[in-house]
């Protein structure tokens, strides 16, 4: 047999993880944002439990300001894998008072995800909440375990947090607590894209170049949506663009890249000086800003 | 997964580990291994570069690309291990990097468990401390099996050889308490890049790989155990009535379709009827694989279960001992019920007794009543279900263990089977196998030694005998006997319809076989390994046998009298030319003193296609080398028949070359050879 190669490794690692949490968890669900670590999860996921459907719902925490091809992208990879969606809406969550709204130019929901997300997860009592966090994305994930503890509040304790041994997974909790797992852990972003290529998985057009309205914001390229306000400084073009992650539109920012194929992208993310990360001005607000997000309970 | 030609595709992956403090420049070797991969992005770059000038540093303080969390930054300590990744073309690396100091041994323990290798970081200007020591013990315990000793801060020491010779002659002596079977020294400084990633040019008395070069080429698929088919069954999928299967992650070895298996513990047994992954079906599968089997009976098989091969199944056991390491400011408790996660399986224990703990500074047992926090101590534990276990040394996977406190659910102790006491058996077979690893010697006050986890080999084997008595139904040394008896050595090759022939035309090349002799420390390996590596670039099919390499598994039961050395060229020659006839180049490397034995290999292999290579360099160059610290051990009296020191060995008469490895470097050498090659 040809020698296993650390793809295949990654692979067999995260379906083993997905189907310990369908059997350590009563009520887990897999937290979909539409973009690519997400669609990839899905994919293992119906890898991990062929030929039977994978048993647990796709839950999107729907902050209004999305770009469109992620929702139709969203709702036909339901339809296609036959899984039920649960969406959190954080306009909801705002309409009924559990968030304000940031204001300001620099506005972004991305925060207010939180309390949605955790209002989610209690309304629909999930006790395990599978993410696409990889542990070379950001500083503060790298001490992240695959089986994540949280309190009753939702909150992560970085410094407690029980030793991962060997491939041991302790999901045990009390009433109320719940997990995060995150099945990719070991993957770095150009795995990712390897394995999106290799395994010939569809992902939304956004991610491919494009022309689109955009403009500059604190060193990141923002598109023109009707979620943001344009300063009088800031000036709109259009260009050829693509996304390198896709979340809030508020916050996530383009590249300027004319990769129209899987070949152009990979070539791109193995030539790029900065972090996939880099681009997204959620991160940028501290040096500490994921560690804090997610200590509260953020994705 | 579709593979095509793309080269990352083909990549494999190696987990390693790294501990010590900031101040043996550990940080510094991770970042240099990351900036000098490319593997460290512009703005995590700016971001370090921010943050220590924020807080007042010369230097850009690479630490900070590893303690990312608030309070480590703060108070520049390493609290938890961190994962770091990197990639070069040949292999993807994860470093689990542990702290050397808080917290030590539970962090070091937990990155351990999951590493192919070890990094100990010693500084040249301290020599071996006691934190290089621990890291060793605990790489030794959680059976790491590759070690690599990296002597930093040579530029502190103006390069010099004899500080580097010095204190590797300093953990040869600490390791000759160990039995290492792979350990490496390097030379280095990870601040100014030396032997990292490129030779150093300070230090031309160092002929060895560079770290990444070593990193990119030990072999890690060696220590998986393919022999012992064991399945957890982790979840059962049942889309439909007509389909019942099991989903689970082989623990080690493989499987076909048609393997006959038994089901554990209701020990029925069935057969193989399909292996399921996604989108299809496969004939074979092996440790690793995450997959779906499906078998021919209707047997009642739930989480928890183990399938296994009939011939070979694992301890039955409610009692066994183990190595624990406990994890929890909450000290262990005899007698308390604590839940016990083992493979898929999760069922309540106690620790009914501690026989002693280890001190992992002197290595040392001692008497005591608990364990607490960090503290390793031997353990007798008794379960209210059976496991399926293996020893840890044979097996990881089924031979490890961890305990939960009910009471908090947290993970509290980490363990590792050392030997388990069968509750009933139907004899299973067990088959003799050696795993590659550590063992240790640990002492007491009174000069009582006891071996960590058994001598190389000898282990399985007392374990399988220990079967047997129990079981009453096989002699497992007449076993062993049986299997290694020689018989026919006159069978013909004719492996299928597919001739030699044809398989060279495929090849683009002819097969042949490059038989590598001298003694220790002469450079046979380094020169196998570099000829491969060229000759692989080139496109061509090559395959290495070493004599370290096949004493671990196919003659692991020969020792090194005449009699012995003679049967473990026999098989390595018949070996040999198994590939040969497969149309494979293959690169032999065997000490194989006598004229006698190197020509019965030349008549097994078939003359024509026979190619003898003397390797030598005068006794004082080899002694010098001492790869594997053969000649120190033998100068000590702890091994005996060691040739080229008190066991003779002929020189070869008319080789195909002569290569002077003192005279030569190991590139001339390879070279030299490859020039001679009609190939």
């Amino acid at each position: 047999m040809a020698p296993i190669t650390h793809l295949q490794t990654l692979e067999n690692e995260a379906i083993f993880v997905l189907r310990e949490v369908a059997a350590q968890f009563e009520r887990p669900a897999l937290l979909f944002s539409g973009g690519k670590d997400s669609i990839v999860m899905v994919h293992l996921a119906r890898k991990a439990f062929y030929p039977s459907r994978f048993p647990f719902p796709l839950m999107h925490i729907d902050t209004g300001h999305n770009f469109p091809e992620t929702i139709t992208f969203r709702d036909w990879l339901v339809q296609d894998t036959g899984a039920r969606l649960i969406v959190g809406s954080v306009q909801e969550s705002i309409d009924k008072g559990r968030v304000k709204e940031e204001t300001g130019p620099d506005a972004s929901r991305n925060v207010l995800q939180t309390v949605t997300l955790l209002d989610a997860l209690k309304e629909h009592r999930i006790d395990c909440a599978l993410g696409g966090g990889r542990r070379d994305e950001e500083k503060a994930r790298a001490k992240e375990r695959f089986f994540s503890h949280r309190d009753v509040f939702g909150q992560w304790d970085p410094k407690n947090q029980r030793p991962e041994l060997w491939n041991i997974f302790n999901g045990r909790k009390n009433p109320g607590e719940h997990f995060r797992v995150f099945p990719l852990s070991n993957w770095t972003e150009m795995d990712v894209w390897q394995y999106i290529a290799a395994e010939r998985i569809v992902i939304p057009d956004i991610y491919f170049t494009h022309r689109r309205r955009v403009f500059w914001r604190n060193g990141v390229l923002l598109a023109d949506t009707p979620f943001v306000t344009i300063q009088p400084e800031e000036k709109v073009f259009e260009t050829d663009v693509r996304f390198r992650t896709i979340g809030d539109a508020t916050c996530t920012g383009a590249i300027l890249s004319k990769a129209s194929t899987m070949e152009d992208i990979i070539a791109e993310v193995a030539a790029a000086r900065v972090t996939e990360r880099g681009n997204r001005n959620d991160d940028k607000r501290s040096d500490t800003a994921m560690e804090d997000r997610k200590r509260a309970g953020y994705f | 997964m579709n593979q095509g030609n793309n080269k990352y595709l083909k990549m494999d992956l190696l987990r390693f580990t790294t501990a010590g403090s900031v101040d043996d420049g550990k940080s510094t070797l991770i970042g240099r291994l990351l900036y000098d991969s490319k593997s460290i992005f512009e703005d995590q770059m700016e971001a370090i570069e921010l943050t220590s000038r924020n807080s007042g540093e010369d230097e850009v303080n690479l630490a900070l690309l590893t303690d990312g969390l608030r309070a480590e930054r703060e108070q520049k300590i390493t609290i938890d291990v961190a994962y770091r990744y990197f990639a070069t073309p040949r292999r993807k690396f994860i470093i689990a990097d542990t702290p050397g100091h808080i917290q030590y041994t539970r962090n070091m323990v937990t990155g351990a468990s999951t590493a192919d290798l070890a990094i100990i970081l010693i500084d040249a200007q301290k020599g071996v401390l006691t934190q290089s020591k621990r890291h060793s013990f605990i790489s030794t315990l959680l059976q790491i099996p590759h070690l690599v000793v990296t002597i930093n801060k040579m530029d502190l020491v103006d390069y010099s050889q004899d500080v580097f010779e010095g204190i590797v002659a300093d953990f040869r002596d600490f390791a000759s308490k160990m039995d290492v079977d792979d350990i490496t020294f390097i030379p280095i400084s990870a601040l100014k890049g030396d032997n990292i990633v490129q030779k150093s040019a300070h230090m031309p008395w160092y002929n060895g790989p560079t770290l990444l070069y070593h990193l990119e080429h030990v072999h890690v698929d060696a220590v998986r155990n393919l022999i012992d088919f064991r399945f957890p069954v982790q979840y059962v999928i049942r889309p439909n009535p007509s389909f019942r299967g099991y989903a689970g992650r082989i623990s080690s070895g493989t499987i076909r379709v048609g393997d006959k298996v038994t089901v554990l513990p209701s020990r029925l047994t069935s057969r193989i009827k399909a292996i399921t992954i996604y989108g299809g079906e496969t004939e074979e599968a092996r440790a690793g694989d995450s997959v779906v089997l499906q078998i021919d009976d209707e047997i009642d098989i739930s989480r928890g279960d183990m399938i296994a091969r009939s011939n070979n199944v694992p301890h039955f056991s409610r009692s066994f001992d183990a190595y624990l390491c406990w994890m929890s400011a909450e000290p262990m408790e005899l007698n308390k019920r604590y839940l016990l996660m083992h493979t898929t399986r999760t069922i309540q224990a106690v620790v009914r007794k501690l026989s002693y703990q280890i001190d992992v500074d002197t290595m040392q047992r001692k008497e005591a009543t608990r364990l607490e926090l960090n503290e390793i101590g031997r353990v007798s534990i008794d379960t209210s279900m059976p496991l399926f276990l293996d020893t840890y040394r044979r097996n990881i996977n089924t031979g490890s263990f961890i305990l939960v406190d009910p009471d908090t659910n947290v993970t509290a102790g980490a363990g590792m089977v050392r030997k388990a006491v069968q509750v009933e058996m139907n004899g299973p077979v067990v088959s003799p196998v050696f795993v590659e690893g550590l063992s240790l010697k640990l002492e007491d006050g009174t000069g009582k030694t006891e071996t960590l986890w058994g001598h190389s080999q000898p282990e399985p084997v007392e374990e399988a005998e220990e079967q047997a008595k129990q079981s009453g139904e096989i002699d497992v040394s007449e076993w062993n006997r049986r299997l290694y008896t020689k018989r026919s050595t006159d069978v013909i090759w004719a492996p299928s319809g597919v001739s030699r022939e044809e398989r060279e035309r495929r090849n683009g090349h002819k097969g042949m076989v490059i038989w590598l002799t001298g003694v220790s420390g002469a450079g046979k390996s380094t020169i196998a390994n570099g000829l491969e590596l060229l000759l692989w670039e080139e496109g061509k099919q090559t395959a290495i046998l070493d004599g370290d390499m096949i004493r671990g598994g196919l003659t692991g039961d020969l020792g090194f009298t005449p009699e012995d050395r003679k049967e473990n060229i026999r098989r390595a020659a018949h070996m040999a030319r198994a590939f040969l006839e497969h149309g494979t180049i293959v690169i032999c490397a065997f000490v194989s003193p006598f004229h006698e034995d190197r020509e019965m290999a030349r008549e097994i292999v078939g003359p024509s296609d026979f190619f003898e290579v003397s390797v030598y360099c005068d006794p004082e160059t080899a002694m010098q080398r001492d790869p594997k610290g053969l000649y120190a051990l033998a100068r000590k009296g702890q091994i005996k028949d060691l040739t080229g020191f008190d066991a003779p060995y002929e020189t070869p008469r008319q080789p195909f070359v002569r290569l002077n490895t003192a005279k030569m470097t190991v590139d001339e050498s390879i070279a030299a050879l490859r020039r001679k090659l009609l190939v």
